[in-house]
């Protein structure tokens, strides 16, 4: 791939390697940073694997007052910072630079405090998504945001990418669920946000915090809430001779006033390989699969499921399939959980994050197919159809360097096309390095300008994951204007 | 009277900014202004009200997605889509008619700007959680947009939520993209009556842990409860806890049955029926239980578990009545109008307890001499000079209402 262009190392830094290291050692102790090559290598990419580059040296603290003092000693000495949670970011979210300093927050992974009658939980970062709903659940309660990475990915990732997952079409994404956030700044200066009680003190920097890709501060602990589980939850699957078809019965679901918990969209390429993986029992003669999901009690979850199929009916459905019971529940939903592992299996991927008005669904999904056949390239779709947000998985063959470039070309045009019709470039993976470049395509300069001044509030010298989420041409022009605004 | 500027289109307010910027005039940012009389009040030398930014210019019912021009009425944008069967999920609540303001005329900006949210927060969230994008003008006079009309965005800053609640201080929004729901196809109340304040928020905490989407918890003092325009609820000269469910009816018969077993330890309920439920949660969005009156008004965020003893607290000090929201999480409570607005003893027990408090209505003279706001921690009021200066470096937007020489 032409990858993007990260920032130049700095020689002067790279010079001082080892006093660095020492210095962070005499800090928070040896068995905290990791400074030879092969641990340091473990680092070097997350799930966007086309981007490797091991940092100088890793740190793993175990308490805010860790990470404070690292910081610290960061900001006094100039040095770049990366934070990191499991380094499952598809965008490049966690991608090192050959002079900065991982922070990895696996070992800060404890629940501080459940409360359950106010129902709320306090958790340090690095603790997993799924241990959260785990420490809960034999109460009655969950979590919300399910990313499909939720067995590995950690509560200040989801915090940075403001992640979603199946289950957001009625729950929400992570700035949904959070009601604050313990956070150390870049001079080291520990501050909380929010807290256990609803609505900001003041501005709402939650807001602007969550999604800020690790360039605000280091997340440390974060107060959650959760919410009581359903008596049940029952998808049904529906599988159509046309994408028009599914598309349109997913509008008609939603316009009729039913909001199910989920409604996960295939199409015959993706039902292929998770058929095959999973032996979910879908069909494979449908051009389109919608798994939707609705829950509460019983009888209720039988009149949803009843009412969804009466309305799918008019759109024609080969194949309607409710669930019966738990088992067959969760064999609807293994093959699409398992989605993008089993398509790893066979073929390298290029994982698509734009969202679209629901609307403009089969135009769209018949102009992605029209871009990758004339890149000559193969795309199957899994994505969250309830709330637009599409996932085109552009296959290619990573060994192949033209393939690879065309797939790449093939990723920007999709992009492009999602915001033509009025969506976005990323609707839960984020920018990172991966999408940077095309952030004016949604963007204007005075967009931009407004977004990267709120940076420059919380972390002046841009220490903090940088060479993320901006263009760097855009980068500079701040610089001079921010110089500018010095002046007058 | 200062000068009254009624820009009706984005690039006429862009060059009012930029007039104003560039000699350093104050300007105040009003809507229709019914919330004129919360927050510091602001000494501006022009006024600037988005009335004439009006208009829905998006609306697509089967996509639950709305955008409106700032100045767009609620009222106007609720009978738009009350005519498709959808409604706002978080049931912005009207504070004009508890402070002297008219009642019904908010715009559409100031509800986000304001991040004015009702009962029914509590089962779908905040306004802030239901607001898509934003286009505005900030105090540098740049047009910008934030966010999208898509329900999943995450390409770049949640700009247009960090300016939800910033009350015209950080830019002038010129427009709003949200989300919608459906109408509930029928809607119930349970009541239970003469609960103490602790039975009582008790109560709410055990129905909300149970899966049964309670949209609506609240609690009322009997002092409170006796303000009600509702005859029977108001006449029984008992404290009043009720709990909403909006569902399909067979799914709300199921779940009140539910709700009524699990909690029949703390007395028999009443009902009130469809109507009734609409005209009971009608009033307390209007804050009708705390009518205007020359008293102060304060709205403490705590936990529910605290709320009791925070009002408690206060009540050792001064006297205090209550009206809990959000399952006991927000209180609106009225105490006796003093030069200091009770704010020492006030923020003292809510920094105890935990949780924060806003002064909501009070004489101007002590908006302007109080905190009206909670006060911010260091690094928090530093981070929120900063944004300040991010957008409006010159200080001409809304200057003062929020914090003093802000
Ligand atoms: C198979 C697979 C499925 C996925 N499915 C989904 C999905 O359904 N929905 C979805 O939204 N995403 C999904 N993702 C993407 C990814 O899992 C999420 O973005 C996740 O939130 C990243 O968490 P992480 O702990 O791995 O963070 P990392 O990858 O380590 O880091 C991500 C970003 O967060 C920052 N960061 C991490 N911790 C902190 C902290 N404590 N403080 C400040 N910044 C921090 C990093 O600097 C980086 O910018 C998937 C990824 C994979 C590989
Ligand atoms: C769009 C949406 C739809 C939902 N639908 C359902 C549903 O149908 N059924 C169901 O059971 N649950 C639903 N929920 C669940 C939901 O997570 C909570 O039940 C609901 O938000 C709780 O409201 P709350 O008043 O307790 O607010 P909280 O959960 O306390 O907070 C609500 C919002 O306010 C923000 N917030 C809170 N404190 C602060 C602070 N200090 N600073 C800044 N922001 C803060 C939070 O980020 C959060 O976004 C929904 C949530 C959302 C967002």
């Amino acid at each position: 791939m032409t990858l993007s262009r990260m920032p130049e190392p700095d020689q002067a830094v790279l010079d001082r390697s080892s006093a660095i290291i020492k210095d962070l050692e005499a800090l928070i102790g040896v068995d905290g940073v990791i400074s030879e090559e092969e641990g340091r290598r473990a680092f070097e990419a997350d799930a966007l694997t086309a981007y490797r580059q091991a940092p100088m040296v890793v740190v793993l603290p175990r308490s805010t007052e860790d990470v404070s003092k690292v910081l610290k000693y960061c900001h006094r000495n100039g040095l770049k910072v990366v934070p990191r949670g499991a380094g499952t970011s598809l965008c490049g979210g966690a991608l090192p630079m050959a002079d900065s300093i991982v922070i990895g927050m696996s070992r800060m992974n404890r629940v501080l405090d459940a409360d359950f009658v106010n129902r709320t939980i306090t958790v340090e970062s690095g603790i997993t998504n799924l241990a959260i709903t785990d420490a809960v659940s034999a109460e009655g309660f969950f979590y919300a945001p399910d990313p499909s990475s939720q067995l590995a990915c950690t509560v200040g990732g989801n915090l940075a990418m403001n992640s979603g997952g199946a289950h957001c079409l009625k729950y929400g994404v992570t700035t949904n669920n959070v009601l604050g956030v313990k956070m150390v700044l870049i001079d080291g200066e520990i501050v909380d946000v929010g807290g256990a009680y609803p609505d900001a003190e003041g501005y709402d920097f939650l807001a602007l915090i969550v999604g800020s890709e690790g360039q605000f501060g280091i997340v440390t602990e974060a107060t959650l809430r959760i919410l009581p589980r359903a008596e049940s939850a029952r998808p049904v699957m529906l599988g159509f001779s046309s994408c028009e078809a599914a598309g349109q019965c997913v509008a008609a679901i939603i316009g009729s006033g039913i909001i199910p918990v989920a409604i996960e969209y295939m199409d015959r390429p993706a039902i292929a390989v998770c058929e095959a993986y999973a032996k979910a029992g879908y069909p494979l003669d449908v051009e389109a699969l919608l798994i939707v999901e609705v829950e509460g009690y019983e009888e209720e979850t039988t009149r949803l499921l009843r009412d969804i199929v009466d309305i799918a009916r008019s759109f024609d459905p080969k194949v309607v399939e409710a669930s019966t019971s738990p088992e067959h529940s969760a064999r609807i939903w293994k093959g699409r959980k398992a989605a993008f592992g089993a398509m790893g299996r066979i073929s390298d991927y290029y994982c698509m994050d734009g969202t679209i008005p629901l609307g403009r669904l089969p135009e769209v999904l018949s102009r992605i197919a029209q871009i990758c056949a004339e890149h000559r390239l193969k795309v199957a779709n899994v994505f969250h159809a309830g709330d637009g947000n599409l996932h085109p998985l552009i296959l290619y063959n990573a060994n192949d360097a033209d393939e690879a470039r065309r797939a790449e070309l093939a990723g920007a045009e999709i992009l492009r096309l999602c915001v033509s019709v009025g969506g976005c470039l990323t609707g839960e993976h984020g920018v990172g390095i991966e999408k940077r470049d095309l952030m004016d395509v949604q963007y204007t300069p005075s967009d931009l300008a407004v977004q990267m001044r709120i940076k420059s509030v919380f972390d002046p010298n841009w220490q903090l994951n940088p060479g993320k989420v901006f263009p760097l041409s855009a980068l500079e022009a701040s610089r001079a204007s921010a110089a500018a605004d010095q002046a007058a | 009277m200062s000068d009254l500027q009624r820009p009706a289109a984005d690039w006429e307010l862009q060059f009012v900014i930029a007039g104003c910027a560039e000699r350093r005039v104050p300007i105040e940012i009003i809507g229709s202004g019914s919330k004129r009389a919360i927050g510091r009040p602001v000494d501006g030398t022009v006024t600037v009200t988005t009335t004439s930014l009006r208009g829905i210019s998006l609306y697509e019912p089967n996509e639950l997605v709305m955008s409106a021009r700032a100045g767009t009425t609620l009222s106007h944008i609720e009978a738009e889509l009350a005519a498709r069967g959808q409604m706002l999920p978080f049931e912005p609540i009207d504070l004009g008619p508890a402070t002297g303001g008219p009642q019904g005329a908010q715009t559409i900006g100031a509800v986000f700007a304001t991040n004015m949210s009702g009962a029914r927060r509590i089962l779908h969230g905040a306004a802030r959680d239901h607001l898509l994008g934003v286009r505005g003008v900030n105090g540098r006079a740049e047009m910008f947009q934030a966010g999208g009309r898509v329900m999943k965005n995450v390409t770049g800053y949640d700009v247009a939520r960090g300016l939800s609640g910033s009350w015209g201080t950080l830019a002038v929004l010129t427009e709003v993209t949200f989300k919608v729901i459906p109408w509930p196809e029928t809607a119930a109340t349970i009541v239970f009556l003469g609960l103490p304040d602790n039975l009582a928020l008790e109560l709410l905490s055990v129905a909300m842990a149970l899966p049964v989407e309670v949209s609506g918890a609240v609690h009322l003092q009997a002092s409170v409860a006796e303000r009600l325009n509702h005859p029977g609820l108001r006449s029984l000269n008992k404290s009043i806890t009720a709990l909403r469910l909006e569902n399909f009816s067979s799914a709300v018969s199921g779940r009140k049955h539910r709700l009524k077993e699990a909690l029949k330890v703390y007395g028999k309920a009443l009902e009130l029926d469809h109507r009734e439920t609409l005209e009971f949660w009608g009033e307390l969005r209007r804050l009708s239980v705390m009518p205007n009156r020359p008293t102060l008004l304060w709205r403490i965020s705590t936990k529910p578990t605290t709320a009791p003893k925070l009002v408690a607290a206060i009540k050792r000090y001064m006297p205090a009545e209550a009206f809990y929201d959000w399952g006991g999480s927000l209180i609106w409570l009225e105490v006796p109008a003093t030069a200091d607005a009770g704010t020492a003893e006030i923020r003292r027990v809510t920094a105890i307890h935990g949780g924060h408090a806003m002064l909501i209505r009070a004489e101007p003279s002590v908006r302007a001499s109080v905190e009206v706001f909670q006060p911010l921690s260091p690094p928090l009021e530093r981070l929120t000079r900063g944004l300040k200066a991010a957008f409006d470096p010159a200080g001409i937007l809304n200057p003062g209402r929020m914090y003093a020489n802000l």
